[in-house]
């Protein structure tokens, strides 16, 4: 590597690849702990200890989901109440219009299923999916984070990112390769 | 036999030896291959042929109407109503190993929860098929079911149970669907990097919505996992017991029950596990799937089967009991007609499916045999469908005054329509193994000891 000053749009970032999701939670542990912010690990299931590793905790989904089942909640009451006391009023077997007992099934379908579009929409926004194209992608060897390797980026855009240092720092965490990630 | 184990620490849910990438390859590769086994395109063929049978029978319904059916006053209710409940109690147990042994945190359901899954959309799809078409004009059905401003500026009755159950249904449906989906992206990423072919690589990657694999993405992917897997285990026992709404809410003997909604929850899981084993023990020969759905599953499944139908059986205990205490002349006799009537051989064939055969399964020798558990399955599976059959119609046939007596002969359309959806749920089936990883891959790189995140520091 030459020390020459590159710009930071020169590449996306660098990725170090480990075999092992123990060896992945200690590099991303190091990497926090140097300051590092704009990282990301990528492995080919979910691992508690990553994501807490790189500081990251999302708890807006709790309340989406919760905003999610209100709002059927309240579609199923109001759309209930509304059909049988103010748009199409039917006396059935001398039951009062407002004979709400019978609306809690409908009243709770609704609730599980706006609640249950909200987890998964909210989910899919969030994460910013669906996102065809992404720079990890460039790498060759990329594809096997979707089967047995672990993989730790951390963007050039990380105020502590400096091409030739970062790439030092990353060797001496016992990754297994490390590539740069072009744009 | 090997000597007696020295602990008794429960087999391992995944055979040793196996890898992240074994795991990956062994499980893909039955999608990512040229070759199927010949057993594929038999199942495939038969279940296509009869699939035409579905066909021709829903054509002629079409345009005869519900007249080529056996139905008549008094039995209203024929095998549309039965064959309904049948598939979507068959559903349950998918949703039952995908959320609620979830929640409960049972290992053993990784194997086996994504084609339980896929059993119970599948299942779902041919139960709702018989609501569609009962009417004969399922086109009018539309403005009955569905609350949308018409140009007769008329709504549904949402006192009606009927209602109850379209809302039931196609939430069940609908949230069944995402939490597979749902499931299935991480594994639909895995086989986008996996595949050669262009054309799969492109849909494929569509699907996966270019799931990368990201510590942020599988935080929220696991936060919203759990909670549909809440919110899909009150969802399933709310969508038997309004089925069973659907008998109950009716004041006709033998409807008429208390026991009802927990009793066809029950049946409902029952039945499903039985389908799960009648369609696990061929798949994971003929895939050589035996690493990952051990004996164990399947043993497993063999005691939910047999904890579930030793329910089922308390529940026609308890409806004997309540004709007899209720001191009510029609419930009495209800019970005893079901017992002693016309149709009084289908009531004990069930009695022997559903309660007596899956006695067996309280030996070991018989849930740690394939053959075993296959055969108690499939009587099972007969014996559910024969409770639903007992249900409607011997509730029916003897109405309150012996002038309106009456039986029920289902006509060969009621037979080629309930046999064809055997054939739309088996093609379906074996579609979905051959196109989709049938066992969730990501879950079951997880299961192997190296997943495991040991906390010391590796350097």
């Amino acid at each position: 590597m030459s020390a020459a000053p590159v710009t930071p749009a020169a590449v996306y970032g660098l990725l170090a690849e480990f075999d092992t999701p123990d060896a992945l939670v200690a590099a991303a542990k190091r990497v926090y702990a140097e300051g590092y912010r704009r990282i990301d690990t990528f492995s080919p299931f979910p691992i508690e200890e990553a994501w807490e590793a790189i500081g990251h905790h999302d708890r807006r989904l709790s309340a989406i989901v919760l905003a999610g089942g209100l709002a059927g909640l309240l579609t199923g009451v109001g759309l209930q109440e509304w059909v049988h006391q103010i748009a199409y009023p039917v006396n059935i077997a001398g039951k009062p219009l407002n004979s709400w007992p019978q609306f809690v099934p409908v009243t709770f379908e609704l609730t599980i299923l706006f609640a249950s579009l909200a987890a998964v929409l909210g989910m899919i926004v969030l994460n910013g999916l669906p996102m065809p194209y992404h720079p990890v992608f460039n790498v060759a060897r990329f594809d096997r984070a979707s089967r047995d390797k672990f993989f730790l980026l951390i963007e050039s855009i990380d105020p502590n990112f400096d091409r030739r240092r970062t790439l030092e720092f990353l060797r001496g965490l016992n990754a297994s390769e490390i590539n740069e990630v072009q744009p | 036999m090997d000597p007696k184990p020295a602990t008794y620490a429960p087999a391992p849910l995944i055979e040793p030896g196996h890898t992240f990438g074994s795991i990956t390859d062994k499980i893909s590769g039955v999608v990512l291959t040229k070759h199927q086994p010949l057993a594929w395109f038999i199942v495939v063929s038969i279940g296509l042929m009869i699939m035409g049978m579905l066909g021709v029978a829903l054509t002629w319904l079409l345009l005869k109407g519900t007249g080529i059916w056996g139905v008549n006053i008094p039995i209203g209710w024929g095998f549309a109503i039965i064959n309904f409940v049948w598939w979507i109690g068959i559903g349950h147990a998918g949703t039952l190993i995908s959320a609620i042994l979830l929640l409960l945190k049972q290992g053993w359901r990784t194997s086996i929860n994504r084609f339980a899954e896929g059993m119970t959309i599948f299942a779902v799809m041919c139960a709702g098929l018989f609501p569609l078409v009962h009417t004969g004009r399922p086109w009018l059905a539309a403005y009955w079911l569905f609350p949308y401003p018409n140009s007769m500026s008329i709504w549904p009755q949402f006192r009606s149970p009927l209602i109850w159950d379209v809302f039931a249904v196609s939430t069940y449906f609908t949230v069944s669907l995402l939490f597979w989906y749902v499931g299935l992206i991480p594994d639909l990423a895995t086989l986008r990097d996996k595949a050669q072919h262009r054309f799969l690589k492109v849909t494929y990657g569509m699907l996966a919505l270019g799931w990368r694999g990201s510590a942020r993405h599988w935080q929220r992917y696991e936060h919203i996992y759990l909670l549909l897997a809440g919110l899909s285990t009150p969802l399933v026992l709310s969508v038997h017991t309004v089925v069973s709404f659907d008998f109950a809410i009716g004041i006709v003997p033998g409807w008429h029950a208390t026991i009802f909604p927990p009793y066809f929850v029950a049946g409902a899981i029952y039945a499903g596990f039985a389908m799960v084993l009648t369609l696990a023990i061929p798949i994971r020969k003929w895939y050589g799937l035996e690493d990952f759905i051990t004996m164990r599953h399947l043993e497993n499944m063999g005691k939910v089967t047999l904890v579930t139908g030793m329910i089922v059986g308390y529940g026609y205990l308890s409806e004997a009991f309540f004709g007899y205490y209720s001191a009510n002349k029609y419930e009495g006799f209800m019970i005893w007609n079901r017992m002693t009537g016309p149709y009084w051989y289908m009531y004990w064939t069930l009695i022997f499916c559903n309660i007596i055969t899956p006695q067996w399964l309280w030996f070991k020798r018989v849930r740690t045999s394939t053959l075993g558990l296959f055969l108690v399955a499939m009587v099972v599976n007969v014996g559910m469908w024969l409770e639903r059959f007992v249900i409607v119609v011997t509730s029916l046939h003897r109405d309150f005054l012996p002038s309106s007596w009456g039986m029920y002969y289902p006509t060969v359309w009621d037979w080629a329509t309930f046999v064809g959806t055997l054939g739309l749920f088996v093609t379906l089936f074996f579609l979905f193994v051959r196109t989709l990883p049938m066992i969730s891959i990501f879950e079951m790189r997880t299961m192997i000891p190296e997943a495991k995140v040991s906390g010391a520091e590796g350097h």
